[in-house]
């Protein structure tokens, strides 16, 4: 583990070249400082000396200050991470509903489940989901209690694991970057420092090429994918290239991909999966599903055999709806004969 | 009192941001107060006396935003007192990017929306490098990826702040930042406080009213491009 003393031994003992060589995240230091042009072949103190003044001057510089900056800019961006690795289980324990009765539960969740989350609209499916990602400790409105691999958690912890607890996918979600597939596949991959870039974004672009409807090329505009292949290469992203160990969809019911398919991906992926959706398909395909009244879990129901057994069936209507929505597509007459099972 | 800054691009979200966050505080109706340093003009004193939060406006006009900031807030403050206000707030719309309005020792914090684009973090400058905290808005709208490669921009360009993710519309999100915020310093007045950065010299003859164009015109502090043959 390079510490910040560490980095500035190296630039106080290297070419620039070599430092970028080594950690190429340097250039992106260097543009944020408008010195992409900087000469690499001598120690960056002295490439400094070659530099207007007015551009550190500007930015509030004096050479020594910027080579600092460096050596921690490297440190951080050269941690692997580790406060979210070891992520294996969460815990809710219950609080209070709307009337502010008890909710009685304690349900614990382990990495590659799935859960889903029911209920009618304002009960407060969106207010339990909100509660996992802050890590709610018997402060929020509803009194629960997130738990991390059985261990409550205290204000530093919880600020930490902000932001990287959870990944969140949604219908309202779509691409603003004008990149291609390919180009915005490695700028994340870049961002999650990945030493073979090539291969995690291979990975990702067939993973969502297989749950997309129709194919995708990897250099189209991500702006200009379906509404489905975009869903698609989200969710192969999500398995794929992010860090966080839980994830949290909301209402991915229309999203023309395959539900099942991408939902046990991500499981596969050993994340914790939280699916709040009113899909019967997805709902049965939970191993669990959390049913939510007056704000509070008034129930946990485990998917019994029963229901597994009559998911054939609820695929086969749900197959049948997909075929009527091709004939729909393709311009043609919907008969009795299409709608009979 | 305690003083926390909000600045931000236009539209980023401080308004919501704000609304939501004094939601959360649950503090007594009167307690806390607005102050809204903008350019021009700005309708955002509908948005708080909707919500019945004391509010005052100030405009720049020729000046930059955060020049006028700087040379109003020991006033905002003292109005702040004087109202027996637990929390004033400052809203200020960052506009030429090469200011910002925080103080030392007083709660800083920087919005910006994902929708400004992935490179925007790396562009912002001392708005976004100064700050505490830096809340991100509108997470709702772009997928996970690029909010994850936007908050890797901002992190290059402020490797200490903390990072926040909200939604300006439902709140989610605020309840963190409430938390945060809970430490802020307490003050009586913030004379003789240093501001984190400094506002740039504005001394050439068009900051003083110079409209005409051209070399005879120009005088003072002037920086000219290079135009490379
Ligand atoms: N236990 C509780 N105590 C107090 N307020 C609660 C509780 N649970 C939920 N609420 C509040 O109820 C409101 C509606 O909840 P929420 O938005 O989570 O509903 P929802 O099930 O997601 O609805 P929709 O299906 O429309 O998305 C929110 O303001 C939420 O904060
Ligand atoms: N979808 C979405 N819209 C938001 C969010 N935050 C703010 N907005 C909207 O963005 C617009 C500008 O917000 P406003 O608070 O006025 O920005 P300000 O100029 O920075 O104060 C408003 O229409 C808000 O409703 C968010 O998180 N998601
Ligand atoms: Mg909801
Ligand atoms: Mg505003
Ligand atoms: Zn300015
Ligand atoms: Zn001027």
């Amino acid at each position: 583990m390079m510490t910040a003393s560490d980095f500035m031994t190296l630039l106080n003992n290297e070419d620039l070249s070599l430092v970028i060589e080594r950690y190429p995240i340097t250039l992106d230091f260097l543009a944020n400082y408008r010195l992409s042009d900087i000469a690499t072949d001598r120690l960056l103190l002295d490439a400094l000396m070659g530099v207007e003044d007015e551009i550190l001057e500007e930015f509030g510089f004096e050479p020594y200050d910027l080579l600092y900056n460096l050596a921690i800019f490297l440190k951080t961006f050269s941690e692997t991470r580790t406060t979210i690795d070891g992520v294996t289980s969460i815990t809710i324990n219950g609080g209070i509903n709307k009337l502010k009765q008890p909710e009685n539960i304690s349900l614990t969740i382990s990495a590659g489940e799935v859960i889903s989350v029911v209920g009618p609209t304002g009960s407060g499916k969106s207010r339990l989901l909100n509660d996992i990602e802050c890590l709610a400790q018997r402060d929020t409105p509803t009194r629960r209690q997130i738990m991390i691999n059985n261990r409550s958690l205290d204000d530093t912890q919880r600020f930490e694991m902000d932001g990287k607890l959870v990944a969140q996918l949604s219908q309202n979600m779509n691409f603003v970057m004008d990149l291609t597939v390919r180009e915005f596949l490695e700028m994340h991959a870049k961002c999650r420092l990945s030493p073979n870039v090539n291969e995690v974004v291979e990975t990702c672009f067939s993973c969502a090429n297989d749950l997309a409807g129709e194919k995708f090329s990897d250099d189209t505009k991500v702006t200009q994918l379906s509404g489905g292949q975009s869903r698609a290469l989200m969710i192969a992203d999500t398995a794929f290239m992010s860090d966080s160990p839980i994830v949290l969809i909301d209402e991915i019911e229309n999203a023309g991909i395959d539900r099942r398919e991408a939902i046990l991906l991500l499981a596969k992926r050993e994340k914790i999966i939280f699916v709040s959706t009113h899909d019967p398909l997805l709902a049965l395909n939970a191993d669990k599903r959390i049913i939510i009244k007056n704000g509070g879990i008034d129930r946990i129901i485990e998917t019994s055999t029963e229901e597994r057994q009559s998911l054939v069936l609820i695929e086969k209507l749900d197959n049948q709806l997909l075929k009527l929505r091709n004939h729909l597509r393709s311009g043609d007459l919907i008969t009795k004969e299409l709608i009979n099972l | 009192m305690k003083l926390i800054t909000i600045a931000g691009p236009p539209s980023s979200g401080k308004t919501a941001v704000i609304l939501k966050l004094i939601e959360t505080l649950k503090m007594p109706l009167g307690s806390i107060g607005v102050v809204k340093f903008d350019c021009l003009t700005s309708f955002d004193n509908l948005s708080y006396e909707a919500a019945q939060v004391p509010v005052q406006m100030g405009f720049s006009g020729k000046t930059c935003p955060d020049h006028y900031f700087v040379s109003n807030i020991e006033d905002a403050v003292q109005w702040g007192i004087e109202s027996g206000f637990k929390l004033l707030i400052t809203e200020s719309a960052g506009l030429c990017n090469r200011c910002s309005p925080y103080i030392n020792s007083i709660a800083s914090i920087c919005v910006i929306d994902n929708l400004s684009g992935v490179n925007t973090p790396r562009k912002i400058g001392p708005m976004l490098k100064f700050a505490d905290i830096v809340v991100v808005t509108k997470g709702d709208i772009v997928s996970q990826a690029e909010r994850e490669v936007f908050a890797f921009n901002i992190k290059q360009v402020n490797l200490t702040a903390r990072i926040i993710f909200i939604n300006g519309i439902t709140g989610q999100g605020t309840f963190m930042l409430a938390k945060y915020l809970k430490n802020t310093l307490e003050i009586d007045t913030i004379r003789d406080m240093r501001l984190r950065f400094t506002t740039p010299a504005a001394v050439c003859s068009y900051c003083t009213g110079e409209t005409r164009i051209g070399e005879p015109h120009q005088r003072g502090m002037l920086k000219k491009m290079e135009f490379k043959k």
